[in-house]
């Protein structure tokens, strides 16, 4: 079955989006993510959705959800990359993600990763 | 000859020997329909070759409709190389700047030369002449108003482009520092402009990398329930994407009409003006300011 690698650096679970994300792709991702989660003890979680280009109300709701699980889990939880028109979308269809932390790429939210990790 | 039988279609026909005299006597219609254009002046700004070769063609395909379509009503299919040719011809006039009456003249001029040879053609009896210069004038009618819809069509294109330029060119993103971008907005904010300038300055913090951006709403001369909601919408998607965002340029009036409307504009960063926002951007970025000597 198709999965959505998890890849763990340290005590962080970088997860990467390279392709169209489809509802079951999602709900899996979910579920391996509390999973790895839990196994690893991770501190922070990136979840990288540059490659994401189109969402629907399900994606955005299970993105939504799983930036909120992570959090939940104790992992402090950065969303990067997310493109123009899927912000719109996301806005348009009133998934404003409170709570949940952005960067514009990888590289800034690694940074800011590590420097919450520091603070504590 | 049955004349105008039904609403339908208006069966009447032109008589044999005026379809005749019309692909004979082209050159000598095309020469006085010249003539009639020049006085008219409704010509002015199109070249003499040009004219001349415009005039041909259309003479051209006209008896070629009345041929084909035997003067049937403009709709049929025999003219429908005519109306390809005043489309493509009234577009060419609206790109050159004339007005609708000047592009209507060039067919409507066409009357007199075409009456004349009517009357010329002494083998047509009196009482059917009448009919046959009143389909004449039927058809040329039709063929004005073609080229006007045609024209005014052409304009409103233009316009709507025009229009669309200038939405993009109201909305400019500029950069203000090394990660900090921002949008002076002038002018009401509507939805569609919302939407145009949400995209613009997205796209920018992509490209840019930006951390940071500035909306500056002095130029909007007011806010409402709808431009706040805007506003609010632009704020989240600038941080959904990664970035922050300083909306500034509140002035007193405009400070007063938000409290008014009770508008929840929660969890923005609002700033008097842009220095002060830019001041802020600096601070946050890890910059300061300080005098060189």
């Amino acid at each position: 079955m198709e999965r959505i690698p998890i890849l763990r650096m340290g005590e962080i679970l970088l997860v990467t989006v390279q392709v169209e994300m489809h509802d079951q792709l999602a709900l899996t991702l979910q579920e391996d993510l509390a999973e790895r989660i839990s196994a690893t003890a991770a501190r922070g979680v990136l979840i990288d959705i540059s490659a994401l280009e189109i969402v629907d109300s399900f994606i955005g709701r299970m993105i939504a959800n799983i930036s909120s699980l992570s959090r939940i889990m104790d992992a402090q939880t950065v969303l990067v990359g997310m493109q123009p028109a899927v912000a719109i979308t996301l806005v348009e269809l009133g998934l404003n993600l409170p709570g949940v932390a952005t960067a514009l790429n990888v590289d800034r939210g690694m940074k800011l990763l590590l420097d919450s990790a520091q603070r504590q | 000859m049955n004349f105008f039988p039904d609403e339908t279609g208006r069966m009447s026909q032109f008589d044999q020997s005026i379809t005749d005299a019309l692909i004979e006597q082209q050159s000598s219609i095309q020469a006085a329909w010249l003539a009639t254009l020049e006085e008219s002046g409704a010509v002015r700004g199109v070249r003499a070759d040009e004219l001349k070769k415009q005039t041909a063609d259309f003479l051209k395909l006209f008896s070629e409709g009345v041929v084909e379509s035997g003067g049937d009503y403009w709709g049929a299919n025999g003219w429908a190389g005519t109306r390809e040719f005043l489309e493509a011809l009234s577009h060419s006039r609206a790109l050159q700047g004339l007005d609708a009456q000047q592009t209507a003249t060039f067919v409507f001029s066409l009357k007199r030369p075409l009456f004349d040879l009517l009357q010329r053609e002494t083998s047509v009896p009196p009482a059917s002449l009448v009919t046959q210069i009143t389909l004449v004038s039927e058809l040329l009618d039709m063929m004005g108003l073609h080229t006007v819809r045609t024209f005014q069509k052409a304009r409103e294109s233009v316009i709507k482009r025009q229009q669309e330029e200038l939405l993009e060119l109201s909305t400019p993103v500029v950069k203000l520092w090394d990660g900090v971008l921002a949008l002076p907005m002038i002018g009401t904010l509507d939805s569609q402009r919302t939407q145009v300038v949400m995209e613009s300055l997205l796209q920018r913090i992509v490209d840019t990398g930006s951390d940071i951006a500035i909306i500056d709403i002095t130029g909007v001369p007011t806010v409402d329930t709808l431009v706040a909601q805007h506003l609010l919408k632009t704020v989240t998607a600038i941080r959904l994407m990664g970035a922050d965002c300083i909306i500034s340029g509140v002035r007193p009036q405009i400070a007063q009409t938000i409290v008014h409307l009770g508008l929840d504009l929660e969890g923005i960063v609002t700033k008097a003006n842009l220095a002060d926002a830019f001041a802020l951007a600096l601070r946050r970025s890890g910059l300061t300011v300080t005098k060189a000597s």
